[in-house]
Order: C-alpha cells, then structure tokens, then sequence
C-alpha cells in the first residue's frame, strides 16, 4: 500500500507516453493520474496521523542497506502537498502549454509524472540511502523539463541546474552519506537520530556542512544558482517544481536529515550548526536583496523562494522543536503562496507575452483575477494574517526567542520588509500606474485552465490560516523520540 | 565429458576459427557457426563458473601429463569471474554482428573476420584459464595477433595506422612479460604458477627475481592500457569495426587486469608485491593521474567512441586504484568493476554500432536529432552512460560505492573526494553527447533516418537492462567478487 502512489506515477507514465498522439486524451489521463496519486496518498494519512509508521523494505542492495520506504508525518505532509499541488498544476499545464504554444507536451508530461514519482520516494524514504536515489533521479527527471525550449538560452539554463544539483549532491552529499554509513553504521531515519554515541561530533561537524551544502535544492548560497537558471522552463515547471516539489524536496532532506539522522539534541552539540544557521540567515536576506533588483517577474520569484527555503534551514538550524515546527510548517504555507504566485507570472505570460515587470503597468484591471490571486499568494509569502504564511513565521520566530538568538529575529523582520519590497510593487503598478504605451487594449483573462488554478491555490492560502492547527498536531508527530527500551 | 570443460572452454573457439575461416563463400553460414560457437563456451563457461563458485577450484592437466611438468589449467572463482565476462560479451555481440558486420566488412572478408574474432576469443580465454606461464604469454599472442588483424579490417584507412601502433605497443608489452616469464625460469626451472608461488620464496631475495617482477607488471600494463602506456588504445578502439569494439573494450584489458592479479597475487605473493616492492605507492600515483587525464582528454573530444575509448583508460585507472588500496576490500571493488564495467562499456558501444549503422559515423555533429529519430538506441545510451557515471541503481553506483569505502578503509579520504570529483567529469562527457543528441536540431534533416533494425538493438537493450538489474540485485556480484578476491588472496590457483 505504501507503494501505491508511486506505482500510480509510474502507470500514468505509461499511459500518457502511450496516448501521446491523442491531445486531449493524454491531457485527461495526466489529470487523472495526478488525482489518482493524491487518493492513493490521502488513504495513508489516517494511519500516519494515528501515530502508525507504514514501513516496507522493498529490497537489499548491500547487507544492511536498501531501499527501503517508512512513512512519518513529514513526509505525509510533503506527499500530500507535492500530489495535491500537482493536479491543479495539471490542469494549468494544459492551459499554459496550449495558450503559450509549446511544444512536445508528451515528454512534458510524462517527465512531470517521473518528477512527482522521485519526489514521492523522496517523502516516504525510509534511510537517507534510499532518499538520496530518489534526489538524483528527481534532479535528472526535471533537467529535461528545464531544458524544454531547447535554445540556446535553455540549454545553457538546463546546463547549470544539472551541472549544480548533480555536482553537490555527488561531491558532497553522497560523500556524507557514504561517511555517515562508514562511521555510523547505518543510515536508517531514526527518531532521535543516530549519531549521537557514535560519530565524533568533530566529525559530525564536517558532516553537516557537507550535508547542507551536498542537499542543492535547498539553494544556500554560493550553490543557489540553479534555481534561478532553471527560470527558463515553461511556467507550470517553475510553479510545481521550483516552488514546490524540487526545492521542497531539498528543505525537506534537510529537515529530514536534522531531525533524524543528526537528531536535535545532537545537532546543538556542533559547532557548525550555528555557523550554519547564520549561512542560511545570510541566504535570507542576500536573496531578498538581489529579489528586490530583479525585474522579471520569475526571476525576482525564484530568488525570493531561495531567501525563503532558507527560513527552513534556519528553522532546523536553531536546533529546537518549536523552530522545527516552524520550518515544517513553512514547507507547505510558502508552497501554496509561491505556486499562486508562479501560476500568476505564467497567466500574464500567456495572455500578454510580457516577462519584466516594468511592462505590466496597468494590467490589474484587465486581469483581475490574476491580480487578485497575486495579492493574496504576496501577503501568504509575506506572512501577513489571514493568511496562512503567518502561522509558520510565527513559529520561526519563536524558535529564534527561544534559542536566544536575538540576531535572527532581527534577520526575520528584515526579511519580513524585503518580502514586502519585492512583492507589493508588481500589484500596486499593475493596479495603479497608467500602461505606458499602446495601452492594454485587446488584453483579457489567460485561458480559464489557467485563471482557474490560480484562483483555487489563492484560496488555499486563506484555508490554511485556519488549518494551520491540524498541520501542526501531525507535524508535531515527527518530534516525538521513543524512550529508549 | 563434464571434466573435459576446461579443455573445450579453449577448443571450441580455436576448433571452429579454421573451419570458419574455410566458408569464404557463405558468409552467413560464417556466421551462424561462430555464433553457435560462442554460445557453446558461454554455456561452458557457467558450468565452470556454478561449480567454482562457493569457492572450489578446479584442475584440469592438459592431456593427462601431471603438472609441474605438464600444462594445468586451473579455475577458481577469480577467473571462472573472467571467464564468464568473455562469454557473455562474446555470446551478446555475436547476434548484434550479423548486420553491424556485414555493412562494415567487405562480405569477401566476412569469414575471415569471424576466423580472427574466434581466434581472439579462445586467446582471451586460454589467458584465462591456464596456469602455465608461457602458456599465457602464447595465448597473449594468439588473440593479440587476431585484434590486430580485427582492428586493421576498420573500414576506415586509419585503422591500419591505429593497428600497426597497437601491434607495436603490443608486441613490446608481450615481449616484456615474456623476458619475465624467461627470468623466473631461471631462477625456478618451472612454468606453472602453483609451483613458481611456492619456489619463489627461496630466491625472492634476488635482483633476477625483481626484475622479472618489473618486466612482468609493465608488460603487462602495457596490455591493459594504464595510464601513461595507454597510447594504442584510443586509436584502436576508435578504428575498428563496430563490434570488434564492443568485444575488446569490454574483455581484452579485464583479461589483462586479471593475469596482473594473478601475477601479483598469486606468484609474486602479497608481501612481496606490496610490502617488500611497495608496488602500491606507485600503482596509486599512476592510477589516480590515469583517472584525471584521460577524463579530461574525454570532455573535448568530438568523436564519441574516441570520447569513450579514453573514458575507458579511465576506467582501468579506477580498476587499478582498488588494487593499491592493497585490502580485501579494495581488491573486491576492483574485481567488481571488471564486470560491471565490462557490461556498461559494451552496451555504450553497442548503442554507437547502431548509431553508426544507421547515421555512418558518430561525431558529435552526426548525433543531432538523433534522441528523436533513434529513441531507443539513445535511451540505451543514456541509461548506460549514467552506469558510467555512477549513478544509483546502476552497475556502476555497486563499483563505486565499493571502492569508496575501501578508500574510506584504507585512510584515503582525499582519493574518497578526487573519485567523487572524477565522476563529475564522467557527468560532464556522458551529457555533453545527451544534449546534442535531444536538444540540438540536425543541420540537415533527414527524414529517412530511423531506428536501428531488431538484430542490432536488441542485443544493446539487454545489455542495458543488464546495467540497472546488476545495479539494482547488486547483492549477488558483491558476495561473488568477494570469493573471487578470497581466491586470489587465498594463494596458489
């Protein structure tokens, strides 16, 4: 059972190759397939928020070592995020895709499809072995998606983001991993972790920083290039997977390896781990001030979703569970906030053909609900009440007071003002200003496969202020460590 | 007849190249009976290798004349291993020839290509399975004599200059392991490798004997193509015919890698080759720089299968590497790769034979558009490559992760991060063709370019598929390589 979402990737996979003559067939059966996927997450959910950890040892590679699937509230959460985003994401595929006339939309979809399938093996990964396979095929399954216009400029995009992800998580990341193996003993996620009595935390230190510098997708600077490179991609790529599914997949393995292999307590123990967390508060504020620099809209998007996957690593890096909460809640507030935001900048794409925001003066009212929805995903992002952002900043900041790190704190309302900086001005010219020449005659709407979309995850951003309760009692799950018998 | 395997493991191929070499005239039925022939000794070759498997070894006196005096073939894990890895490449090339071969050979030479190519084979094998010194140096020759004659059949001219410089090179390699094999029957009046193991130690103390082992492990080297005495390889491999190779990149430097094993494990003896000669130190220098340089030379090159042929010298530099680690463990990885990457390389020549048969050449230039008209063959590609790379769940992932923790074992964390780095630039050449071959449109399209016919792409397929089951089931070829090692380490064969 705990292989059935996968095995749904997988089997859409094949469907949608094998339809791939008939459009609107194929379009159909990707929707279906991403529908099919988040039912086969969800029947999970009961079990896992019963405190149950559905475990299935798929097979032995070496002695000791194999791929191997438990699922623990984390990963639910991620699954369930990643699946559920996916089929609003689908349906606005095919209208970006049609209204923005690209082509191959076959191999566009069925890369979308092995996407979901690593990240999902990404969120039910039950040793970091196994998390670390499903990262490697999650990075080469996106670089054809990347790589999509095929010009020159997406070859040279597609060229950095395989040569980054690839290049870290192989030099650094599988080095840790094999470390850890070697020293440790095993690789299993343990709640508590399992280096504490076994890995020297002189060693230990060395091993986090080559943890979080090997996890790529989590963007820290100086390896946060990729993301911004990856920009090139069709829209609907940029909204599921680099605002969601690959970028989550990385702050997620950071949380994952924190908490479960390093284990909190342990982590406080290493020096790195301060330095680390004032690495990431530095990626925080640096990104938001290149963020505010930028003037395409997708460009000033990414580099605000680098600034935000570091209010993650703080989270973890603060080493308590309150900040941990935070961070995990994090994963999902900004992924619903920053998908609507992407689906926005695809939206204006397809019905205007305009990328920088200098030339979207005046279009709010056109485009109203587009804009509306940009707000909303803004204010989400921002962290500002009723939405649901405010609850993991919340979160994030209590840690910091707790851990004593009145620096941080500092840091976040920084960052807090920078997000309001590069985020507002798009909306106040689009509804404000005067369109500077030609005017905006003859400009309607994107296709309603996308205002759809967009309306839908603007309004899961309201939802969640509300459901942040729920989140956080199964979140809470992942923090519990099993008195030793 | 079941004891007689040893000797019909060599018979078959040499019985069958003189009658091939007779049907001039049909060059099918050529053929058919080179491919029975192969699937004869593959088929011998397992039954060799499930009865030596959990550790026995066999010995097989050659015409009932009792060794030392006699010729013994002997077969224990590590080369019943070796044994099976010609097999199977031969027994796989041999359906992929049919076409591949006939377009690439003028069909009046077609049964004399066969006649080589078993030649070469039985060479490889007889290398293989006996334990007699001299024996080895003549089956050296055998299938040394028959590559070059493979090579120079190209259909390309500079074939025969890249054959003339591999007979020479050769010929100084045979030659040197010859002048070897010569001193330590000076010093031990015996040829067979069971009795030099255990006579040696009386003389080990001479200069006779050191020197032998230099003539013998640079000799050798020079056959296995380590960095810098690599020279021959690049040209040949990109020279010859398609599926010659397939079949020499995928056994003719293994085999090689072996004798040196068996040389320094077996006769020489672990003290003598790594305390007493500290054959590591030097072994390391030159494999690491063995790894570099040739990637290096692979990144800019724009002929594929000369890109290959250095990421090969590569390849034996990491096969090389295991072997200085001079630990079970490191032992172990190399005897790991020489299968998996046996089987990663043929497949990655295999899917540039169907490329050439249908495009006429695998420059870089050729190659574009050619993921859209030829999605199989590039999907096999690309898989295979990634088995080069490195990555999980592939063959090649079970190899390196091996020989990262023998680094990690023996100390080395530094070689730990330069082999992570190298299989960056593995990375780096595998992608560079993967994104001609998706993303760059063909200058001139042609229309009429399809996918390679069954007979070729078939064989590639299931060699590919063989990367990732080996990768994924990579338990089974850990625990054999590791009684393989235990057989070297063990002593006399």
């Amino acid at each position: 059972m705990i292989t059935l979402p996968m095995l749904v990737a997988l089997a859409g996979l094949v469907l949608i190759v094998a339809s791939g003559r008939f459009a609107a067939l194929r379009d159909g059966l990707t929707v279906a397939t991403a529908a099919a996927m988040f039912a086969a997450v969800l029947q999970l959910l009961p079990r896992v928020r019963d405190g149950e950890r559905p475990r299935l040892e798929l097979f032995e590679f070496f002695p000791g070592l194999g791929i191997t699937f438990e699922i623990e509230p984390l990963g639910m959460v991620f699954a369930l995020l990643a699946s559920g985003l996916w089929i609003i994401t689908a349906l606005y595929a095919i209208g970006y895709m049609r209204g923005a006339k690209e082509k191959h939309h076959t191999r566009f979809h069925a890369f979308f499809a092995v996407a979901l399938f690593s990240a999902t093996g990404i969120a039910f990964a039950g040793n970091m072995f196994t998390l670390f396979v499903f990262y490697e095929i999650l990075t080469l399954s996106t670089y054809p998606l990347v790589a999509h216009k095929g010009s020159e400029e997406a070859k040279q995009g597609a060229r950095t983001y395989l040569g980054l992800l690839l290049g870290t998580s192989v030099a650094f990341m599988l080095m840790a991993v094999l470390v850890t193996w070697w020293l440790a003993g095993t690789l299993d996620f343990t709640p508590g972790g399992i280096m504490a009595g076994r890995v020297d935390p002189a060693h230990g230190s060395i091993l986090l920083v080559l943890f979080l510098y090997g996890i790529g997708k989590a963007a820290l600077m100086p390896f946060h290039r990729w993301l911004p490179a990856a920009m090139v991609a069709p829209t609907p790529v940029s909204a599921l997977l680099h605002a969601v599914a690959v970028v989550k997949a990385g702050v997620f393995t950071v949380l994952k390896v924190t908490v479960y292999l390093f284990g909190l307590d342990y982590l406080g123990e290493l020096v790195t781990s301060t330095l680390m967390l004032y690495v990431a508060a530095f990626t925080m504020l640096a990104a938001s001030l290149i963020a505010i620099r930028q003037d395409n809209l997708k460009a000033r998007l990414a580099y605000s979703t680098v600034s935000q996957l570091s209010y993650i690593v703080i989270g973890a890096m603060l080493v308590n569970s309150v900040a941990a909460l935070g961070g995990s809640m994090h994963i999902v507030m900004h992924a619903f906030g920053k998908i609507t935001l992407f689906f926005c900048a695809g939206a204006i794409y397809v019905a205007t053909k305009k990328t920088e925001i200098s030339e979207m003066d005046g279009l709010a009212r056109r485009m109203p609900f587009t804009y509306a929805a940009f707000f909303i995903g803004a204010l989400c992002v921002i962290g500002i009440p009723p939405l649901g952002g405010v609850w993991s900043k919340w979160h994030l900041m209590m840690g910091a007071f707790e851990a004593g790190y009145g620096v941080i704190v500092v840091a976040f309302m920084a960052s807090t003002l920078l997000n309001i900086g590069y985020l507002i001005p798009p909306v106040v010219r689009g509804c404000l200003l005067t369109p500077k020449d030609g005017g905006t005659n003859g400009i309607r709407e994107a296709p309603l496969l996308c205002v759809l979309p967009l309306t839908l995850t603007a309004l899961g951003c309201l939802a969640l202020f509300f459901a942040a309760e729920p989140l956080a009692a199964l979140l809470g799950g992942m923090l519990v460590v099993a008195p030793v018998p | 007849m079941l004891e007689h395997l040893p000797a019909l493991q060599v018979a078959i191929a040499l019985t069958v190249a003189p009658v091939v070499m007779m049907l001039g005239r049909a060059p099918r039925l050529s053929w058919a009976l080179t491919t029975l022939a192969c699937w004869a000794t593959l088929a011998v070759a397992l039954l060799l290798f499930v009865r030596v498997a959990d550790g026995t070894v066999i010995s097989y006196e050659m015409g009932g004349w009792e060794p030392p005096w006699g010729i013994e073939y002997s077969i224990d894990a590590a080369n019943a291993w070796v044994l099976v890895i010609i097999g199977l490449i031969s027994a796989i090339v041999m359906p992929f020839a049919r076409k591949s071969v006939e377009q690439e050979i003028r069909t009046s030479r077609i049964a004399l290509f066969y006649s080589a190519f078993l030649l070469a084979n039985a060479g490889l094998i007889g290398i293989t399975i006996t334990s007699d010194a001299f024996n080895i140096f003549v089956f050296f020759e055998i299938s040394a004599l028959a590559s070059y004659a493979l090579i120079a059949m190209g259909n390309d001219r500079r074939a025969i200059l890249s054959s003339y410089q591999y007979l020479i090179m050769g010929t100084v390699g045979t030659t040197f392991l010859l002048i070897g094999i010569g001193f330590l029957y000076i010093m031990t009046g015996t040829l067979n490798l069971g009795d030099l193991a255990s006579r040696l130690p009386e003389v080990s103390d001479t200069r006779t004997i050191r020197a032998a082992f230099g003539f013998i492990a640079v000799g050798i080297s020079l056959k296995l193509a380590l960095f810098p005495l690599h020279l021959w390889l690049p040209n040949a491999y990109t020279y010859a015919p398609s599926m010659v190779t397939v079949f020499l990149s995928a056994t003719a430097t293994k085999v090689a890698i072996y004798v040196l094993l068996r040389f320094v494990y077996t006769v020489f003896g672990f003290e003598f080759s790594f305390v007493d000669l500290a054959m590591a130190w030097l072994l390391m220098p030159l494999a690491v720089l063995g790894i570099l340089v040739p990637s290096l030379v692979a990144v800019f090159q724009t002929n594929v299968k000369r890109l290959l042929a250095y990421s090969s010298v590569a390849q034996v530099g990491y096969m090389i590497l295991g072997i200085s680690f001079a630990s079970a463990l490191g032992l172990m990885a190399s005897i790991l790769h020489l299968f998996n990457h046996a089987i990663t390389k043929a497949a990655l020549f295999m899917a540039l034979g169907c490329l050439v048969y249908r495009l006429g050449g695998v420059s870089l230039s050729q190659l574009a558009g050619a993921g859209q008209r030829m999605p199989w063959t590039m999907g096999a590609f690309v898989v295979a490559g990634l088995s080069l790379i490195g990555v999980p769940l592939t063959a090649g992932f079970v190899t390196k992760w091996h020989l990262l923790l023998a680094a990690l074992e023996a100390g080395f964390w530094p070689i730990a991060a330069f082999l992570l780095g190298t299989s960056l630039l593995a990375a780096l050449y595998v992608w560079k063709v993967v994104e001609v071959a998706y993303f760059r449109e063909p200058e001139q399209p042609d229309a009429s370019i399809r996918e390679a016919p069954l007979g070729l792409l078939l064989p590639t397929l299931l060699l590919t598929a063989s990367t990732i089951v080996f990768g994924v089931f990579g338990s089974f070829t850990v625990a054999y390589a590791r009684t393989a090692a235990a057989a070297l380490i063990g002593g006399a064969p």
